[in-house]
């Protein structure tokens, strides 16, 4: 047996005859983060419905913890936790009476919920305001909410769909870091989605590029990045000087293929790992290098790259 | 969803699972909690609460003055209940109250039980625990029936006490009993408005649209009903200025069949009944031509069974709403 806790074959949904979930082949391993990656519309979230028994597949079949998620949604949703996408609350509860009633849907017995809700506010730093109805929450807070709320039935898998979004960068922060936490003290394989790639791509393990309903990658983020283009690679290069003298220094460098000024860097592809050679350059020419950073590996190239490539076809 | 449906798939992993509570029992205790604690309840209380009280205020006071004549009734405590008060041309007494007001009582509680889930975002996070969809919806529809319940019993009882002190009769086992039955009866009616509510607020997004609909069919359901029946049985059972006896008797007859549709009309017509021993017949009857039908009483099996059809069609037509509300919100797809 493989340790994947969910797998995917062939996994397909139409709604009437637009396609949002096309042939989507995916495994998802014990213990890992996961990152469904894709603009808004691309099928996300049909797809998290569907591994959580919400919503049928039209053709294929997606297996959750061995489990059929159609067959058997009752024991996939004990053991699975979700966040919705922008998750809502009760308004007139409190985050603790909230978190209360699903700990009873979940038959979690009262002293034990009380204990477990207690630990979780604690751990998303929601604490102090337990007490007070949600309705008085900000987004973030919701979001955190939303977070512990998942995890009151101790599951085995969460799945969070855009959990960073409408947040600030330092919430963005530390829900990551939450995220992190869970899967390295708790075991937890988390599945999340989002199209916000800055925010997660440090996050996740391995990703998938959805577009349109296709999946166009999957791997780790170096995997992807190798893959979509070979050694070549793309640095930023900021000089002190005159940055016309600068590119051409950095144009006559062996395997430097472009130079192109971007807002005050000069961005740089090669065909290959260069920069000791082109700071080498630099030094010899008296150029100061202030700023030199990799470009290519990381994820929203890859996913603009996608992007763009099937433009038009996202709604 | 029919993937969801209850089949033995957990079957085998309840046996070693601690024993659970089912799922739409801790919906209906949630939302049971909401309705009692809500703003909502305290409105339709103190609305309810009015009315019922001037109400039966009046007709203790009618039955003051009928008193004399009424010495030795044996079932004058229930007079309050049935007693035409204030000005006549519009027969008003107090189970035509609860027949015309009782609706709002439903849909107070039922208009926006699924669509605020909705609005709120709080259905994708509800439908994710391992509970089946429908404990979802008959919760909430056992929470909403409870409340009502407990709102008629209370208003019941407010009646009763105000008649007993204000007439100084207390009423004996037989009149308990009736009065039990009736209420019973009307958590059925008001039942159905909920169910109704219910089925609008699956339907239709937004809480406000919802609840202008269901007052809507209300208003219409009960103000403009018998004009409606009126005309449709005028056209197709025409009375003529000399009418026949055979022309009268298609036209009125035309009008209860009609008539019998609305759940208003049938419960009307069930609740005089339970609470009037001295009506033997429901519908139109020629005994009261007759001169030698003598004037009796029923017990209270016998009144109960000549009601037993309209009581068993408006548990149908509760049924029946509910049915469609279920049904409509089980197929629906979550997001959307």
């Amino acid at each position: 047996m493989s340790s994947a806790v969910i797998v995917t074959e062939g996994l397909t949904k139409r709604y009437g005859s637009t396609l949002a979930v096309d042939h989507l082949d995916l495994q998802v391993e014990r213990g890992e983060v996961f990152g469904l990656l894709g603009p808004n519309g691309a099928g996300k979230t049909t797809t998290v419905l569907m591994l959580l028994g919400l919503s049928e597949p039209s053709e294929g079949r997606a297996t959750v913890l061995g489990l059929d998620p159609t067959r058997q949604a009752l024991e996939v949703k004990r053991r699975v936790g979700y966040l919705p996408d922008s998750v809502g609350f009760y308004e007139r509860l409190s985050g603790r009476q909230n978190l209360a009633f699903v700990a009873r849907l979940n038959g979690v017995p009262g002293d034990e919920a009380e204990r477990r809700i207690g630990e979780l506010l604690e751990l998303v730093g929601l604490s102090e305001p337990a007490d007070e109805p949600t309705g008085t929450y900000s987004r973030g807070m919701l979001q955190r909410l939303g977070i512990a709320d998942a995890l009151v039935k101790d599951p085995e898998i969460l799945v969070l769909d855009e959990p960073t979004i409408a947040i600030d960068p330092q919430g963005v922060g530390e829900i990551l870091q939450l995220i992190r936490d869970l899967r390295d003290g708790r075991g937890v394989t988390v599945l999340l989605s989002s199209h916000l790639l800055y925010q997660v791509q440090e996050v996740c393990d391995r990703v998938a590029i959805f577009v349109a309903g296709r999946l166009v990658s999957h791997g780790t983020v170096e995997e992807l990045s190798r893959r979509l283009v070979g050694n070549r690679q793309t640095f930023e290069v900021g000089v002190r000087g005159d940055p016309e003298v600068a590119a051409r220094e950095i144009r006559a460098t062996p395997g430097v293929e472009t130079v192109v000024r971007e807002r005050g860097l000069l961005v740089v592809a090669a065909e290959d790992d260069v920069r000791p050679q082109i700071l080498a350059r630099l030094q010899a020419a008296e150029l100061q290098a202030v700023h030199l950073r990799q470009r290519g590996s990381e994820l929203d190239e890859i996913y603009r790259r996608y992007f763009e490539r099937s433009h038009g076809d996202v709604g | 969803m029919s993937g969801e449906a209850r089949t033995g798939s957990t079957g085998g992993l309840a046996a070693g699972a601690p024993r659970r509570r089912p799922g739409w029992v801790t919906v209906a205790r949630k939302e049971f909690a909401d309705h009692v604690n809500s703003v909502r309840l305290t409105i339709v209380i103190g609305l309810l609460a009015l009315t019922a009280i001037a109400a039966v205020y009046a007709a203790a006071g009618q039955i003051r003055d009928v008193a004399s004549e009424a010495t030795g009734d044996p079932s004058l405590f229930l007079r309050l209940f049935v007693l035409e008060f204030g000005d006549t041309a519009f027969d008003f007494t107090f189970f035509t109250f609860v027949s015309l007001v009782g609706p709002l009582l439903g849909i107070v509680f039922g208009f926006d039980a699924v669509n605020s889930e909705r609005s709120e975002r709080t259905l994708p996070r509800l439908v994710a625990q391992p509970i089946y969809r429908d404990d979802i919806i008959n919760g909430k529809f056992v929470a909403g029936l409870s409340v009502i319940a407990l709102v008629l019993a209370g208003l019941t009882a407010v009646v009763a006490g105000v008649g007993i002190v204000r007439l100084g009769i207390v009423p004996t086992p037989v009149d308990i009993a009736r009065l039990v039955s009736w209420l019973v009866l009307s958590i059925v009616y008001v039942g159905f408005w909920l169910a109704f509510a219910l089925l609008c607020s699956v339907l239709l997004r937004r809480a406000a649209t919802s609840a202008l609909t269901a007052i809507g069919v209300w208003i219409v359901a009960s103000l403009f009903a018998t004009f409606i029946v009126q005309i449709v049985a005028d056209t197709f059972a025409p009375v003529p200025e000399q009418p026949t006896a055979q022309e009268a008797l298609a036209n009125v007859r035309l009008r209860q069949t009609l008539g019998r549709f609305s759940p208003g009309f049938l419960y009307e017509e069930a609740a005089s009944a339970i609470l009037t021993p001295e009506i033997r017949t429901l519908g139109f009857s020629l005994s009261l031509l007759d001169p030698r039908a003598v004037p009796s009483r029923l017990s209270l099996p016998q009144s109960l069974s000549i009601v037993w059809p309209q009581t068993v069609a408006l548990v149908a037509l509760t049924i029946g709403a509910f049915a469609i509300a279920y049904v409509v919100f089980m197929r629906e797809e979550i997001r959307a």
